[in-house]
C-alpha cells in the first residue's frame, strides 16, 4: 500500500520503463490502483484529510488489500480548485491508469473532474461530493456516491426547523453548486418565512456584513451551510457578535462536526445539526472504526472520515464480488450497485441512480459523559430517504 | 571572360545592430528538430502522457513570448496579460457551448477578440506610465475576472467543461495528443518566426527605441502611443490564441485562468528566461514548467525548490537564464 | 436599512480599512524609500499570523502571542533584508519582482512544511470574545472594537514617529529624494533595515489581529497583498498619510459595496441574478475606485516624490 502522490514510485517506473514496457500489458489484474484526489490544502483541507485517513484506516483493517488484491493508493491534492483538479485527474487516469477514483470534497470540483473520469470508463466512488446533476439529468453509470446527495442533510434540518416551530429563518451558504443545492433542500421542507438568504464567495472569510444583515432581519433561527474552515470563522464571528443569544443556530452535519468543534469549542454548545452517521452509533463496525480512528490519528472521526471508510469498504466488496476481474465493467458495476458490505451506519443500499437510500438523524452539540464538547444523536428525522432527483435520471448504457 | 565583379559594400547584409535579434541558425534548427522528434521519443519510452504536458509547455511558451513583446521589447509591464489567455479560452468555450466547435472559426475569432480587448486596454492604460500602468492593467484584468465569475450562464466560478477539442477537419483529429502537439508546434513556430521578423523590421526597431527613450522618440516625430498600441494589440491577440489552445489542451475553461496570480506567473516566466531576449519567453516558460513538473515528482514541497532556483537565478544572472555567463552590461 | 445597520457596517469598514493600513504603511515605505517592489510583503503578514498563533497556543496567552509574534516577525524581516533583499535594491523592478516572488513561494511552502497544510487555530482572548453594547440596540463584537482601537493607536504612533523623530525625518527625506538624503549623510544601510523591520512588525500586527477573524493558513497573504498595492497606489507611493486615507477609502468602499450592492441588485434585477452579480460588482468596485482616483490624480492622493 503506497500513499504518496508523485513519489519515488513514479521515478523508478520511468527509469525502468524500457524494460517493463513489454511486461506492462500483462499486469492489469495484479493489484488495485486507487486515485485519491482530495482537497489537502486551503480552507477545505480538514475534510480531504479526513476522507483520506478514513479510507486508509479501512485499507488497514482489510490488511492493505481490496477484495483480496493488494491496493495502491495514489494521493493527490486538488487544492479545492476545479482546473487544478482536472489536470491532476487527467494524470491519474492517463499516466497512473487507476482502476477507481475517489476523494473529491467539493461539488464544483466534482463536476469538472467527472467528464474525464467517465470518458475513461473508470468508476468514481464519491466519498463526499453529491451534486444534484449526477443524481438526475446527468446521471452516469460510472458514478456512485456512498455519502448522500447534497440536498439530503439540508432537507433533514429543514424538516427539523419546521417541526420545532420556528417562524423566521436567515439562510447563508457559499456561492457554488452544493450551496445552491443546500438551501434548495432546506426550503423543500421548511415552509415558514425566509427572512434573508445570502450566498457568499467560496473564499470569503469575513462575515461581518452578513451578520449585521442577519441581525437586522429579525430572524429567530439561522441555518448555515459552511463546510469546514468557512464554518469555523462564521461560528466564531456569530458568537462574537452576540447573535447566539437571540437566534438558534442550525446547520447540516458538515458545519458542525469534530473539525469545527475542535477549532471553536464551547461557543458551539446547543447547535443542532443533521447527519447520516454519528460516532455514537452502536453497531459493531462503527465501534471498531471510531475506536481505531482515535487510536491511529488521535482525534474523533468526522462524517467525512466515515464516508472515506465506507468508500473503501464498498470497493473491497465489489472487487471481491468480481473476483478481481476489473476489466469486465458491466459485472463490476453490478457488484458496486449491490453494495454487499456493512457500513459504519448499519445497513446500506443504493438507489437506481447510484446515490444512497438511508436514514438521517438529528444531532445536537453537547457535553458527553467524559465532558468533551461533541455531538449527541437525538433521534431520526427521515427513514429510508431517497434524493429528490432520482426520477429525472435516465441512466445511459455503460 | 574574366569578370572580376567585386561585391560592393552595400550588397553585403548589414551587421546586426543593438536593436536586431538575429536567429541563431544552428541552435534554432537543432531545437526545431528536437521538438519535432519529441512525441516519437516519448512514445518509445512509454511516456505518452508527457506529450500532453509538452503541448501545455509550448502553449505557455507562446503566451510568454507574446508578453515578452510588450514587456521585454516594448518596456510595458502589463500585469493583466492573463486576461487575454482567458479571453481566448472563453471564446472557444462559449462557442462550443453553442455547438460551434470548428477551429477555423473559433481560433481566428479568439485572435480578433483578443485584439479588440487589447485595443480597449491600450486606449485606457497607455496614458499612464510606470507602476501606475502596472496597476491599471492589473485592475482591468481583475475586473474581467470578476465579470466572468459572475456570469453563471458561462459557468461562473466553476468554469466550463468542454465537450471535446476544436475540430480541424482535414482528416486531423485534435483529440489525439500527437496531432494536437504538432498543431501547437506549428502555430508556435509560425508565431515565433513572425515575431523575430517583426523585431528586426523598422517597427520592431521603433518599438525597442521607444522602450529605451520615449521622450526622445516622441521628439523625433514618432507616433509613440500608436507604436505601443499596435504592439499591445498584437501581443494581446497572440496571447488569446494561446488561450484558445490552452482551453483545448485542458478541456476546461475557468475564470481563475485570468487571475492576477496567473499574470504574475507569465511575467515570472519572461523575467526568468530573459527580458528583451528573443528566446526569453520560450526559455522562461520551458524552464519554469519543467522545474515545476520535475520537482513535484520529487517532493510535495516542490514550491520551496522552485523558489530557491528562481532566487538563485535572480541573484546570479543579470537578466534571466539567457544572460547566465554573459558579462554584465553597462547600465 | 436602519441607521443602526449603517453604523454597524461603517464600523466594519473602518475596521477593515485600518487593518489594510497596517499592511499598506509598510509596503509604501519600502516602495517609496528603497524603490523596491516587494511581493513577499504578504508573506510577512502570513508569518506574523502563524507566529502569533503558535506563541499563543504555546503560552496560553493571546497578549504574549501578539507581542512575541510581532517581535519575532520584525526580527525575521530584518534578517531577510540583511541577507537577500539588500542585493535587490540596485536591480531593476522586474528583477525585484522575480526575487520577491521566489521568496513568496518559499515562505508559503516553508509554512506548509512546519505547520501543515490545514488552517491553524487562533481565537480571540476570552475577554474580547463577546459583544459590547455601544448604543441601545447596537451591540458590536468587542474584538472588532479592539482592532479598531489598535489600528488607530498604531496610526497615531506612526504619525508621531514620522513627524517627530529623527528616524522619521530620515524616512521622509529618503522617500522624497533618496540621492539627496544619501548626500546629506543619512546612514542608508541602517535606515533601510529599520524601515523594513518596521514594515514587517506592522504586517505581524495585522496578521495577528486578523487571525482570529479570518483563517490562518498558507497563502493568506496573496489575497490581501493585492488590496495593499491598490491602497498605496491610491494614496500615493511613499506617503503614510496617503496609505491611511487610501486604506480607509478602500475599507469603507469594499464594505459598503458588500452591504449595499446586494440590496440594490436585488431591487433592480431580482434575487436570482443578484446573488451572482452582487459579489462581482462589490469586488470590481475597488478597482473602479483606483482607476477613478488615478484619473484625477495620476500620482495618487498624496504624492511624495519630487
Amino acid at each position: 500500500m503506497k500513499i504518496n502522490g508523485y513519489s519515488l514510485a513514479n521515478i523508478t517506473w520511468a527509469a525502468a520503463a524500457a524494460l517493463t514496457l513489454l511486461a506492462s500489458a500483462a499486469q492489469a489484474a495484479d493489484k488495485v490502483k486507487i486515485g485519491m484526489l482530495s482537497t489537502l490544502s486551503g480552507p477545505g483541507a480538514g475534510l480531504g484529510v479526513d476522507i483520506r485517513d478514513g479510507f486508509n484506516l479501512a485499507l488497514k483493517h482489510a490488511g492493505g488489500k481490496l477484495g483480496g488484491l493488494p491496493a495502491e493508493v495514489i494521493v493527490a491534492d486538488d487544492q479545492g480548485k476545479p482546473d487544478a483538479a482536472k489536470q491532476t485527474a487527467d494524470r491519474l487516469l492517463k499516466q497512473d491508469k487507476v482502476d477507481f477514483m475517489t476523494g473529491v470534497v467539493f461539488s464544483n470540483v466534482m463536476l469538472a473532474v467527472g467528464k474525464p473520469v467517465f470518458d475513461s470508463k473508470t468508476f468514481y466512488i464519491s466519498a463526499n461530493a453529491g451534486p444534484s446533476q449526477y443524481a438526475g439529468a446527468q446521471c452516469n453509470p460510472y458514478f456512485f456516491n456512498v455519502a448522500w446527495q447534497n440536498d439530503n442533510l439540508h432537507e433533514a434540518v429543514g424538516k427539523t426547523v419546521q417541526d420545532k416551530g420556528f417562524k423566521k429563518v436567515a439562510l447563508l451558504a457559499p456561492n457554488y453548486p452544493a450551496g445552491k443545492d443546500a438551501l434548495a433542500g432546506f426550503k423543500r421542507y421548511f415552509k415558514g418565512e425566509i427572512a434573508s438568504e445570502a450566498y457568499t464567495p467560496l473564499n470569503q472569510l469575513d462575515y461581518g456584513a452578513e451578520l449585521s444583515k442577519m441581525r437586522a432581519s429579525g430572524a429567530d433561527a439561522v441555518y448555515i451551510f459552511l463546510p469546514g474552515g468557512l464554518g469555523i470563522n462564521f461560528i466564531k464571528q456569530f458568537v462574537g457578535a452576540g447573535l447566539s443569544k437571540d437566534m438558534t443556530l442550525f446547520g447540516p452535519g458538515f458545519s458542525a462536526d469534530e473539525d469545527v468543534i475542535r477549532a471553536v469549542g464551547e461557543p458551539m454548545l446547543g447547535m443542532f445539526n443533521s447527519s447520516q452517521w454519528a460516532h455514537d452509533m452502536q453497531n459493531p463496525v462503527n465501534k471498531r472504526f471510531v475506536a481505531d480512528f482515535q487510536k491511529d490519528y488521535g482525534r474523533l472521526p468526522t462524517l467525512y472520515a466515515s464516508q472515506g471508510y465506507d468508500a473503501a469498504r464498498l470497493m473491497d466488496a465489489a472487487v471481491r464480488d468480481v473476483k478481481g476481474n476489473l476489466t469486465d465493467k458491466a459485472a463490476l458495476r453490478k457488484a458496486i450497485l449491490a453494495a454487499r458490505f456493512e457500513s459504519v451506519r448499519g445497513a446500506f443500499k443504493f438507489n437506481s441512480n447510484g446515490y444512497p437510500i438511508q436514514d438521517y438523524y438529528l444531532r445536537v452539540i453537547t457535553r458527553d459523559a467524559q465532558g468533551r464538547v461533541t455531538n449527541r444523536t437525538l433521534g431520526t428525522v427521515f427513514k429510508n430517504h431517497a434524493d429528490a432527483y432520482a426520477g429525472e435520471c435516465k441512466m445511459p448504457a455503460l | 571572360m574574366i569578370s572580376t565583379e567585386k561585391k560592393s559594400k552595400s550588397v553585403l547584409p548589414p551587421r546586426p545592430g543593438l536593436l536586431d535579434h538575429p536567429l541563431p541558425r544552428w541552435p534554432s534548427a537543432l531545437l526545431l528538430l528536437a521538438l519535432l522528434a519529441l512525441p516519437t521519443l516519448l512514445g518509445a519510452l512509454g511516456q505518452e502522457f508527457y506529450v500532453g504536458v509538452a503541448s501545455r509547455i509550448l502553449i505557455f511558451a507562446l503566451a510568454a513570448s507574446s508578453l515578452n513583446l510588450i514587456l521585454g521589447f516594448g518596456g510595458m509591464i502589463s500585469f493583466g496579460h492573463a486576461a487575454f489567455l482567458g479571453i481566448g479560452a472563453y471564446t472557444v468555450g462559449i462557442l462550443m457551448q453553442y455547438g460551434v466547435d470548428s477551429a477555423w472559426l473559433a481560433w481566428p475569432l479568439a485572435l480578433l477578440v483578443g485584439a479588440l480587448f487589447a485595443l480597449l486596454m491600450g486606449a485606457i492604460c497607455l496614458r499612464t506610465h510606470g507602476v501606475y500602468f502596472i496597476m491599471i492593467t492589473l485592475a482591468l484584468a481583475q475586473m474581467l475576472y470578476y465579470l466572468m465569475v459572475s456570469l453563471k450562464t458561462y459557468g461562473g466560478d466553476d468554469g466550463l467543461s468542454l465537450p471535446g477539442r476544436s475540430s480541424l477537419g482535414l482528416g486531423l483529429d485534435l483529440a489525439s495528443d500527437g496531432t494536437f502537439y504538432y498543431t501547437v508546434l506549428a502555430l508556435a513556430v509560425a508565431v515565433f518566426v513572425g515575431l523575430q521578423r517583426l523585431l528586426n523590421a523598422p517597427f520592431g526597431h521603433a518599438l525597442q527605441a521607444v522602450r529605451e527613450n520615449e521622450p526622445r522618440m516622441a521628439a523625433l516625430g514618432f507616433a509613440v502611443v500608436r507604436i505601443k498600441l499596435i504592439a499591445l494589440t498584437l501581443s494581446g491577440s497572440l496571447a488569446a490564441l494561446a488561450g484558445a489552445l490552452l482551453a483545448n489542451q485542458a478541456g476546461f475553461v475557468s475564470p481563475s485562468m485570468m487571475q492576477w496570480s496567473e499574470s504574475g506567473m507569465l511575467m515570472i516566466m519572461v523575467i526568468l528566461g530573459g527580458v528583451g531576449q528573443l528566446y526569453g519567453g520560450f526559455v522562461g516558460a520551458v524552464a519554469f514548467m519543467l522545474l515545476e513538473e520535475v520537482l513535484s515528482t520529487v517532493t510535495i514541497y516542490w514550491q520551496l525548490g522552485l523558489g530557491a532556483v528562481l532566487l538563485a537565478v535572480v541573484l546570479l544572472a543579470p537578466n534571466g537564464l539567457l544572460s547566465l555567463g554573459a558579462k554584465r552590461d553597462a547600465p | 436599512m436602519t441607521g443602526l445597520l449603517v453604523l454597524e457596517q461603517s464600523l466594519n469598514g473602518l475596521q477593515f480599512g485600518l487593518m489594510l493600513f497596517l499592511l499598506a504603511a509598510g509596503l509604501t515605505l519600502v516602495f517609496g524609500i528603497m524603490d523596491m517592489i516587494n511581493l513577499a510583503h504578504g508573506s510577512l503578514y502570513m508569518l506574523g499570523a502563524y507566529l502569533v498563533a503558535s506563541i499563543t497556543l504555546a503560552s496560553g496567552s493571546f497578549w504574549l502571542g501578539l507581542g512575541g509574534g510581532v517581535l519575532a516577525t520584525a526580527g525575521l524581516g530584518a534578517l531577510l533584508e540583511l541577507t537577500v533583499l539588500r542585493r535587490l535594491y540596485a536591480r531593476d523592478h522586474l528583477s525585484q519582482v522575480l526575487g520577491t516572488f521566489a521568496l513568496l513561494l518559499m515562505s508559503n511552502e516553508a509554512v506548509r512544511m512546519i505547520w501543515g497544510a490545514q488552517p491553524i487555530e487562533l481565537s480571540p482572548p476570552a475577554a474580547l470574545a463577546g459583544p459590547v453594547q455601544l448604543l441601545p440596540g447596537l451591540s458590536y463584537p468587542a474584538y472588532r472594537m479592539f482592532i479598531i482601537a489598535v489600528g488607530l493607536a498604531v496610526a497615531l504612533l506612526l504619525y508621531l514617529l514620522v513627524t517627530r523623530t529623527r528616524l522619521g525625518m530620515q524616512v521622509r527625506a529618503g522617500a522624497a529624494n533618496r540621492e539627496m538624503a544619501l548626500a546629506m549623510g543619512v546612514n542608508v544601510q541602517r535606515l533601510f533595515t529599520a524601515v523594513f523591520a518596521l514594515g514587517a512588525a506592522l504586517c505581524a500586527v495585522a496578521g495577528g489581529l486578523l487571525g482570529p477573524l479570518l483563517a490562518v493558513q498558507a497563502g493568506m497573504g496573496e489575497r490581501i497583498l493585492i488590496l495593499a498595492f491598490v491602497v498605496i497606489v491610491i494614496g500615493g507611493i511613499g506617503s503614510i498619510r496617503g496609505a491611511l486615507l487610501g486604506a480607509l477609502l478602500v475599507g469603507v468602499v469594499d464594505t459598503a459595496g458588500r452591504a449595499l450592492i446586494p440590496l440594490a441588485a436585488q431591487y433592480l434585477v431580482g434575487a436570482e441574478a443578484a446573488s451572482s452579480a452582487a459579489p462581482a460588482l462589490s469586488s470590481i468596485l475597488i478597482y473602479l475606485l483606483m482607476a477613478g482616483v488615478l484619473f484625477f490624480r495620476p500620482q495618487g492622493l498624496f504624492p511624495v516624490h519630487d
